[in-house]
């Protein structure tokens, strides 16, 4: 018998890759982004750069930073005091967004809301995830004024578009048994949610939130350095753009390095024990 | 017994409550953050949101020089990250467990990508601003600089799930590191290596917004220049014009995602 449905090369090898529409679409990406760098280092506007002389500079400036760190505008406890506040700005954000973030994504998983309601949440927080956090706080700061309330409503919005969107797909994964249950006991809606929704996903809702706190570490920082927020990120801004003093800034990377890794341990300690998976 | 549980379970609950609504408190008067001041002005921002960012005839005359700062921040996002993760593919193969080469150099590739990834990025332009000025490649380095972090992390990850059975198979036969490397994790992974890669240009068009604010480049720069001199319109079609961008690309990556995950 033959088998009619071997391909072969022109000069009669067999070929062994089979070629898919996905294959193909992976090549095309990755050429496509190759192209794109390419014309992307073609059209960078290199005003005024002295690449060699630059990247020395680098060098001997990140030296001084992390070889000859020092304080030297404010004192140890008002560094640790300013990182303090980024860290209240973070977790202002966070816990504010999380109590929000649990209503919406009750009513944005599709196991427990409507089709519709589910659709349009999912779509605003597409929108609001669009801008950056750092355009929300500097809108927000016009009209309410520079400052903590403006930096964490802009955080705010970005840490709901991302818990939404995790909590949603938690309440997705419960046990459409155990709300059928609940459901046959004559529970109404709210009681499935607090009684059988809730504690069985507690766990990994702390989760989410703890690796959003994280992030809201980060972006807190930001804030602080380019929309006026306060915190250690303003005090960067300040050493690096008005008192060029490369020791402060050394000292103070140093401060919020420490804190990002110590968040990091432990969300990834978190991460192995409830998304092994992942 | 399950009562006691229960019980327990109840208590500790409301501690942890407690503890919360504590911190909570302490944060709001540590960053002096006033809830009630904060409620109340939302809804007065959202209105001023709403009549004073309208976009107008004579702010379109500005959309021609805004595109063009649009198309470079999409540029250097595109090239921060296709860049770092070349490199980081090498530190991923570095790294991982399965494809390493042995502890120390594992042990080299996840402290860089730590350092690089936890020391944010705003930090990173500002270092880098003092010395390269305010151009394109102030911004393109400090996007590139924490895309290698993050993109580390996850290729590590990536080899290190996908690939442990066949990796040994192919040392089973005799094949070379070069070879194991070719045959076995680049295609088992790259579907998923592609995904992240989508997922960085995504964030890093976000960031490049605000490394364009601190640096003085592409977009950002733009929104700054608008916002301080309080020209709201152009601000707005500045707005309008990331959020386009941004919900394009995520649903042209989303295309991707489907076909090849």
């Amino acid at each position: 018998m033959e088998v009619a449905n071997i391909r072969r090369k022109r000069d009669g090898r067999i070929t062994i890759k089979a070629g898919s529409k996905a294959e193909a679409l992976m090549v095309s990406t990755l050429m496509i982004l190759a192209v794109l760098t390419m014309i992307g280092f073609l059209l960078f506007d290199y005003s005024g750069l002295e690449l060699k002389k630059a990247i020395s500079e680098t060098g001997n400036n990140l030296k001084t930073m992390f070889l000859e760190p020092a304080l030297t505008h404010f004192s140890w406890g008002e560094a640790i005091y300013q990182v303090g506040i980024t860290v209240g700005l973070a977790f202002l954000a966070t816990v504010l967004g999380a109590v929000i973030s649990i209503f919406l994504a009750l009513f944005a998983a599709t196991n427990l809301s409507n089709e519709w309601v589910s659709k349009v949440i999912r779509i605003f927080v597409a929108v609001i995830r669009a801008v950056p956090t750092v355009l929300w706080v500097l809108i927000f700061a016009i009209a309410a004024g520079l400052g903590s309330e403006a930096a964490i409503i802009g955080m705010l919005f970005h840490s709901i578009a991302y818990l939404v969107k995790a909590y949603s797909e938690v309440f997705e994964e419960v046990d459409e048994g155990t709300l059928e249950a609940l459901r046959a006991t004559g529970s109404n809606w709210w009681h499935i949610v607090m009684h059988g929704v809730i504690p069985s996903t507690l766990t990994y809702l702390m989760s989410w939130t703890f690796l959003r706190f994280e992030i809201n570490f980060s972006v807190a920082v930001a804030m602080g350095a380019a929309a006026g927020a306060g915190g250690i990120g303003f005090e960067l801004f300040m050493a690096s753009g008005f008192y060029f003093d490369l020791r402060e800034v050394g000292m103070i990377t140093y401060a919020i390095l420490v804190v990002a890794i110590i968040l990091e341990i432990i969300s990834t300690r978190l991460k192995n024990r409830y998304f092994p998976s992942q | 017994m399950n009562d006691i549980m229960i019980r327990k379970r109840k208590w500790q609950f409301t501690i942890f409550l407690i503890i919360m609504i504590a911190a909570t408190y302490a944060s709001s008067i540590i960053t002096d953050f006033n809830a009630l001041h904060g409620i109340t002005t939302f809804p007065a921002a959202l209105y001023w949101i709403f009549s004073n960012m309208l976009i107008s005839q004579e702010t379109l005359t500005r959309l021609p020089s805004i595109l063009d700062k649009l198309l470079e921040t999409i540029f250097m996002s595109i090239a921060a990250t296709t860049t770092a993760a070349v490199i980081s593919m090498f530190l991923g193969l570095m790294g991982s467990t399965t494809t390493r080469v042995n502890r120390a150099f594992s042990s080299l590739a996840r402290f860089t990508a730590s350092i690089s990834r936890n020391i944010p990025v705003v930090a990173w332009a500002l270092i880098l601003l003092l010395s390269f000025g305010q151009n394109s490649l102030t911004g393109y380095l400090a996007l590139f600089v924490g895309s290698i972090g993050f993109l580390t992390r996850v290729f590590i990850e990536t080899i290190d799930e996908a690939s442990q059975s066949s990796v040994e198979a192919l040392r089973a036969t005799g094949a070379t590191y070069f070879q194991i490397v070719n045959k076995a994790v680049i295609p088992q992974c790259l579907p998923l290596l592609i995904s992240w890669i989508l997922f960085m240009i995504e964030t890093n068009i976000r960031s490049a917004t605000l490394v364009g604010i601190l640096t003085g480049t592409g977009i950002g720069y733009t929104f700054d220049l608008y916002y301080k001199s309080m020209n709201y319109n152009v601000v707005a079609l500045v707005t309008f014009s990331i959020v386009i961008t941004v919900i394009i690309i995520e649903l042209l990556s989303n295309y991707i995602r489907k076909v090849i995950l």
